[in-house]
């Protein structure tokens, strides 16, 4: 008995690793009903994989057997490959169990799809309600939508849900068609929709009624394939930016190929997957969210690639050199936040410490701000005068050669500086 | 001048209560556990006062919001030597200057409080993360714990909302105390140096059953989330220090 629901869940939690997912925060499902378990806006990672991601959830298929046969993925029906099906009891019951040792935030359930999507959709739903009904679990848990399913199921699973996705797979129609052909970007946005229709009348409810249930109190996410089709950086940012606008999504994610299959539509075997260009999507993804950057300010016609050797935030700094120097002492916030260097806290930081007298660079470093970088950008109370005007790409020389004699004995992944 | 204080909260809400009452100008406060008497300078011996001490509480609770009166709290927390001196420089500053002094980052204390709290709070934050309970045989869940701060104060709230229908311990084995949940509430404990050794993991002896087996299925499951293309050592250290790896049933071979 235990040898085979170890068995299962080696292949049901390998089949579902490639789904970059990981968040479980933005649920506030409290604990009121003494039962197990409670969500916080913030979510926990309870521990991370050994390539550095966040564990939170308990992440797995319901099942590996799938009646399409999507070229980038594992399970896909032409695969060679083992397959098994979890039960209803023993996903909960690993849940659970997982859940009750502090190991998990919750449960990120997706499945393959057998016989067919409403089938498929309908056991996910006895799943979810099985925990929150029967065993009263208010962890947090994150619902795959199966493509296809109906209306009425993809609603009711909301009722139970803290947050619900639907993957994009591949960032426009074109590259989805290619790899997957019985796929399509409409029948993506139909759920994202039926989700988002859902969410504002239930708001709308709320003013009226106090009793109103709770639904995807998280919000939905999606996530894109990189790298296995040729898009651009642009391509897939503006296609980002449309979903966040359109379907009011919490996240983007963006999940760089890692190559598991002979097909000859995608790169080969053992190519290493894009992790630097997927982190400056993420990077790109956060200017958009947190620093109120226009996705056209960052990718557009002249530049529809992102910097491989820089952050997006510096080489769009490099590009718009005719609004620095920013003085620091009298700026706006939100010009603050642009300057290279300086993050979100930093930059509120300086708004408040400026009311108490005009700030010093040694003041600037204690605060956080990366000074080495954000020098070339900005003017303070004690900024050495400058003779000399530099060119974007003579600033771009130095920044770099400071931060490799600086980085030199770490990993260049890790470059996550704005 | 040098003012001595015991370590208590109380002491050095005290201690700041006294150089209001006196002024004697720049003192220096010192843990008499750590104080060496030598001829020349003068000390201050800090009595302890409840009412002083509140009073001292209260008056910072006028100045400071919420947030502020936790970072506080959690610098002293944080169990530095050197951090009492922040927080009473920090207090009196905080006393003497006009309303919103605790925003001027420029300030050498302001910035120390801000960024000890920042440490605590993020070793908090890990061990509400890094916590792995085994399931007892008297169906009791127990950990134990040697956070570099003391955490259990702040971490009790967390653990006592999310693990409402267990009963749980989790033990500081460097302090050598504990909170039991009992279902109803969360009592402090000491336990005797046999039954804290028994909390060093994974120990067979208190385990119930199934025990095993789920600390096996998370291994299992620990390996199958790892991706081997993307590999990244540096990475994963530096999310999960060394120092937190005896705590993590994944990271302990069997
Ligand atoms: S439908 Fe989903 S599970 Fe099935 S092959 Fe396509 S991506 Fe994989």
């Amino acid at each position: 008995m235990s040898e085979r629901i170890r068995e299962k869940l080696n292949i049901l939690a390998d089949a579902a690793k490639y789904d970059v997912s990981c968040s479980s925060s933005g649920g506030t499902r409290k604990n009121d009903n003494k039962g197990l378990g409670d969500s916080h806006a913030s979510g926990i990672c309870h521990t991370y994989t050994e390539d550095g991601r966040c564990v939170s959830l308990l992440k797995i298929l319901l099942t590996n057997h799938c009646i399409f046969d999507c070229a980038f993925c594992v399970s896909r029906k032409s695969n060679d490959i083992e397959r098994a099906a979890f039960t209803v009891e023993e996903v909960v019951s690993l849940t659970i169990n997982f859940y009750r040792r502090n190991f998990i935030e919750g449960l990120f359930l997706s499945s393959g799809i057998f016989k067919n999507a409403d089938f498929t959709m309908e056991r996910l739903l006895r799943v979810v309600k099985k925990l929150r009904l029967e065993e009263r679990f208010n962890g947090y848990i994150h619902l795959k939508t199966i493509p296809g399913a109906s209306e009425e199921l993809i609603r009711e699973a909301g009722l139970y849900a803290d947050r619900m996705s639907i993957n994009l797979e591949m960032p426009t129609e074109s590259g989805l068609k290619l790899l997957a052909p019985e796929k399509n970007h409409e029948e993506v946005k139909k759920p994202l929709a039926v989700v988002q229709r859902q969410l504002i009348q239930l708001k709308d409810e709320k003013k009226l009624f106090k009793s109103t249930p709770t639904f995807v109190p998280a919000g939905q996410s999606t996530q894109m394939v990189i790298g296995a089709t040729p898009e651009t950086d642009k391509d897939i940012m503006h296609t980002a930016a449309a979903f966040y606008k359109d379907f009011s999504l919490k996240r983007v994610y963006y999940s760089g190929y890692i190559p598991i299959s002979n097909d000859n539509r995608l790169p080969v075997l053992g190519s290493q997957p894009p992790l630097i260009r997927e982190n400056r999507l993420y990077q790109t993804d956060w200017l958009m969210r947190f620093y109120g950057f226009h996705v056209n300010e960052l990718l557009n016609e002249a530049n529809p690639h992102l910097d491989i050797d820089i952050d997006p935030k510096l080489s769009w700094a490099l590009r718009n050199l005719q609004y620095f120097p920013v003085d620091i002492n009298v700026a706006a916030y939100k010009m603050i936040l642009r300057i290279p260097g300086i993050g979100v806290s930093s930059a509120k930081k300086i708004v408040q410490a400026r009311k108490f007298g005009k700030l010093r660079i040694d003041q600037l470093k204690k605060i956080g701000v990366a000074y080495n970088r954000a020098k070339h950008f900005i003017t303070c109370a004690d900024t050495p005068y400058q003779l000399k005007d530099y060119q974007g790409t003579q600033i771009k020389t130095f920044i770099l050669a400071e931060s490799q004699s600086k980085y030199l004995k770490h990993d260049v992944q890790q470059l996550i500086l704005f | 001048m040098i003012y001595l204080i015991d370590g208590s909260l109380e002491g050095l809400l005290c201690a700041v209560y006294e150089w209001f009452e006196r002024k004697p100008g720049k003192v220096l406060l010192k843990l008499e556990h750590y104080h060496q008497p030598d001829a020349f300078s003068k000390v201050f011996a800090v009595h302890n006062d409840s009412k002083k001490a509140d009073r001292v509480w209260k008056g910072l609770q006028k100045k400071l919001d919420k947030a502020w009166m936790r970072r506080f709290y959690c610098t002293f927390l944080a169990e530095l030597p050197e951090a009492y001196g922040y927080l009473f420089e920090f207090a009196c500053y905080i006393f003497s200057s006009g309303p919103g002094a605790e925003g001027n980052y420029g300030n050498a204390y302001v910035l120390h409080v801000a960024q000890t709290a920042k440490k605590v709070e993020r070793e908090k934050h890990r061990m509400e993360a890094f916590i792995r309970f085994q399931h007892a045989a008297d169906g009791i869940f127990y950990c134990g714990i040697d956070p570099d701060f003391n955490v259990l104060p702040l971490i009790m709230s967390h653990f006592k909302h999310r693990y409402a229908d267990q009963q749980w311990v989790i033990y500081d084995l460097k302090r050598h105390y504990g909170l039991f949940y009992n279902l109803e509430r969360v009592e402090e404990i000491y336990l005797e140096p046999e039954a804290e050794r028994r909390l060093q993991k994974p120990c067979t002896e208190i385990q119930a059953e199934k025990e095993p087996l789920y600390a096996v299925l998370w291994k299992d499951y620990f390996k199958s989330t790892n991706i081997t293309a993307r590999k990244n050592t540096k990475l994963h250290v530096q999310h999960v220090p060394k120092r937190y790896w005896k705590y993590l049933t994944e990271k302990i071979s069997i």
